[in-house]
């Protein structure tokens, strides 16, 4: 796939000497959801504004759509969508002169019609003539996203777009991105919120103390290195598990009545075959079976805990 | 030159301005006619005429300075300063805009409310005092290169203040005295010989004098000598920019 934005050996140390990027490289591909997944103060903001204009590198470079973002930062810039974490809006302008503004910034002649468009899509229409102190917290967000998309990105950052805001303005933020994905509009997350990568992203980086550890296919992730886990429900509650089962890694739950067995999905064996013939061979009588993925936040405390 | 930006900042400071258009107005209006009412006509009616001028014609161009002055540094210094105090600075440093672009839009906004404010003053001037306008064009081309001059230090100052108390230090501690002390309600000559060439020190001395000379045709100092000090404030101030913009000082970690 062609690459949209690419990262080189991009530092930053700020004046205090806080190292905030060490040496990132980073590709992301034209059309895909990044989720860009790390603790606060592991350097998200920071890649994201250096990419955005708004901080200057101490060392590296970064090119959009083949653009260099300092020697041809205008044709960079153009592509580029901004919706920051914190809501920063003109008070006392109406909503529609706001994203009009927005526009005329990043250099396009007026169009009525897509600004309608826009706003309608976010349900902010109704709102137009409103000035902005009036609006909620959510519908603030909506606008800064309407700013956004105001000159027609083709890529989209997205920094921690939901922080703050309920599950419904979440559900909707999370419908709206999967429509700029199928309009081909390349977008980058970053979020603390787990649940928001493991839906929405394509790819998943996780940063911590200014590098990326790794940049992975979503389900990929999940897949390597994620552990199962096995949960055999018994017919009959026991008191401690037959010493013929010594040999697995099992545990009995609180009930008494259903075994849990970790396995790693990677492994030539998984063993289960072998536990389920020794379970009837220690005369336990199955009742049922269960299994379950480490989830994506298991996988990133792990990470991030090294 | 991206010019759709550069409208676009200029529009949308300059509704900020209509916003508060009758708040921004009244309060110079109210405070010139009082300077007419005090130095105009009380004081005014026992002083003798200067240069021919009778005193509340004589004071018209220092009044105006005083206000624009102060109105050029401070809608430029607020400005620059508010989106940096809100946070909306981003939005013109993401976008594809030229450092210089965003002066025009920020700068140009600033001095045309000033302009604009000036303008109020005069007319209202002349309810108060028959008045004369020498040279109508350098008239309006001195006060619009003082208010593009001094937007662009309220431009500085905006970028540098920390907070609101900072912003209103400089037009308050620097530029109220200077333009008191620089000839704006009376003739330089009028003082002791020491103080006439201290009073040289002063640079609104030249702008004002170069405006009144615009009104009266008479002048404390040579008009060429005013548009070099106009012509140097600028340079001045767009140098200082030019370095915060290279640096990113208090724009860009």
């Amino acid at each position: 796939m062609e690459k949209m934005i690419s990262v080189q050996g991009l530092s930053k140390v700020y004046a205090s000497g806080n190292i905030a990027l060490d040496k990132v490289d980073l590709e992301i591909k034209k059309g895909e959801i990044l989720a860009l997944l790390g603790p606060n103060g592991a350097g998200k903001t920071t890649l994201i504004s250096m990419i955005c204009g708004l901080v200057n590198p101490s060392a590296g470079s970064v090119s959009v759509d083949g653009y260099d973002i300092l020697t041809e930062y205008r044709a960079a810039r153009r592509l580029i969508g901004l919706v920051p974490q914190e809501v920063a809006l003109e008070p006392f302008e109406k909503v529609i002169n706001t994203v009009q503004f927005s526009r005329g910034l990043f250099g396009f002649a007026p169009n009525n019609a897509y600004i309608e468009a826009v706003l309608k899509k976010l349900s902010l229409w109704d709102k137009r003539n409103t000035p902005i102190k009036e609006l909620s917290g959510g519908m603030k967000r909506r606008v800064l996203i309407a700013k956004a998309l105001s000159h027609e990105p083709r890529v989209l950052f997205l920094d921690e777009p939901t922080a703050g805001v309920d599950v419904e303005l979440r559900k909707d933020m999370w419908q709206i991105v999967e429509e700029l994905k199928a309009d081909g509009v390349t977008i980058v997350l970053t979020t603390h919120y787990i649940e928001e990568a493991e839906a929405l992203a394509d790819r998943v980086g996780v940063i911590s103390h200014g590098r990326i550890l790794l940049v992975e296919n979503k389900d990929q992730l999940m897949h390597q290195m994620g552990t199962k886990e096995l949960t055999i429900h018994l017919q009959q509650p026991v008191e401690k598990l037959p010493d013929a089962l010594a040999g697995y890694a099992l545990r009995l739950a609180a009930d008494k009545q259903s075994v849990i067995y970790s396995y790693d999905t990677n492994a030539e064996r998984t063993g289960i075959t072998g536990l389920l013939a020794d379970l009837s061979g220690a005369g336990l009588l199955l009742r049922d079976l269960q299994t379950s993925q480490s989830s994506l936040e298991d996988i990133f405390v792990d990470l991030v805990k090294d | 030159m991206n010019l759709h930006a550069v409208k676009a900042i200029y529009f949308f400071e300059m509704a900020r301005t209509f916003r508060t258009l009758l708040q921004s107005i009244i309060s110079p209006v109210i405070s010139t006619a009082l300077y007419f009412i005090v130095f105009g006509s009380a004081i005014g009616s026992r002083m003798v005429a200067i240069d021919g001028v009778s005193y509340g014609a004589f004071i018209v161009p220092g009044l105006i300075m005083l206000t624009v002055l102060m109105q050029s540094v401070t809608n430029a210094s607020f400005g620059i300063y508010f989106p940096k105090f809100i946070g909306t600075i981003y939005e013109p440093l993401s976008a594809p805009v030229s450092y210089f672009e965003m002066l025009i839009g920020y700068v140009g906004a600033a001095a045309t409310k000033s302009m604009i404010i000036g303008l109020i003053i005069l007319a209202t001037s002349f309810l108060f005092v028959p008045l004369q306008i020498a040279h109508p064009v350098w008239m309006v081309g001195f006060l619009a290169l003082t208010c593009v001059s001094f937007s662009l230090l309220g431009f500085i100052i905006g970028i540098c203040a920390r907070n609101f108390e900072q912003l209103n230090l400089v037009p308050a501690l620097i530029i109220t005295p200077l333009v008191f002390l620089g000839g704006s309600f009376y003739s330089i000559s009028m003082l002791p010989p020491f103080w006439q060439t201290a009073t040289l020190f002063n640079p609104v001395v030249y702008l004002v004098s170069g405006f009144r000379w615009a009104f009266f045709d008479t002048a404390d100092v040579a008009v060429t000598y005013s548009l070099l000090a106009i012509a140097l404030f600028s340079l001045i101030f767009v140098v200082v920019i030019a370095l915060i913009f290279k640096t990113g000082y208090r724009l860009k970690p």
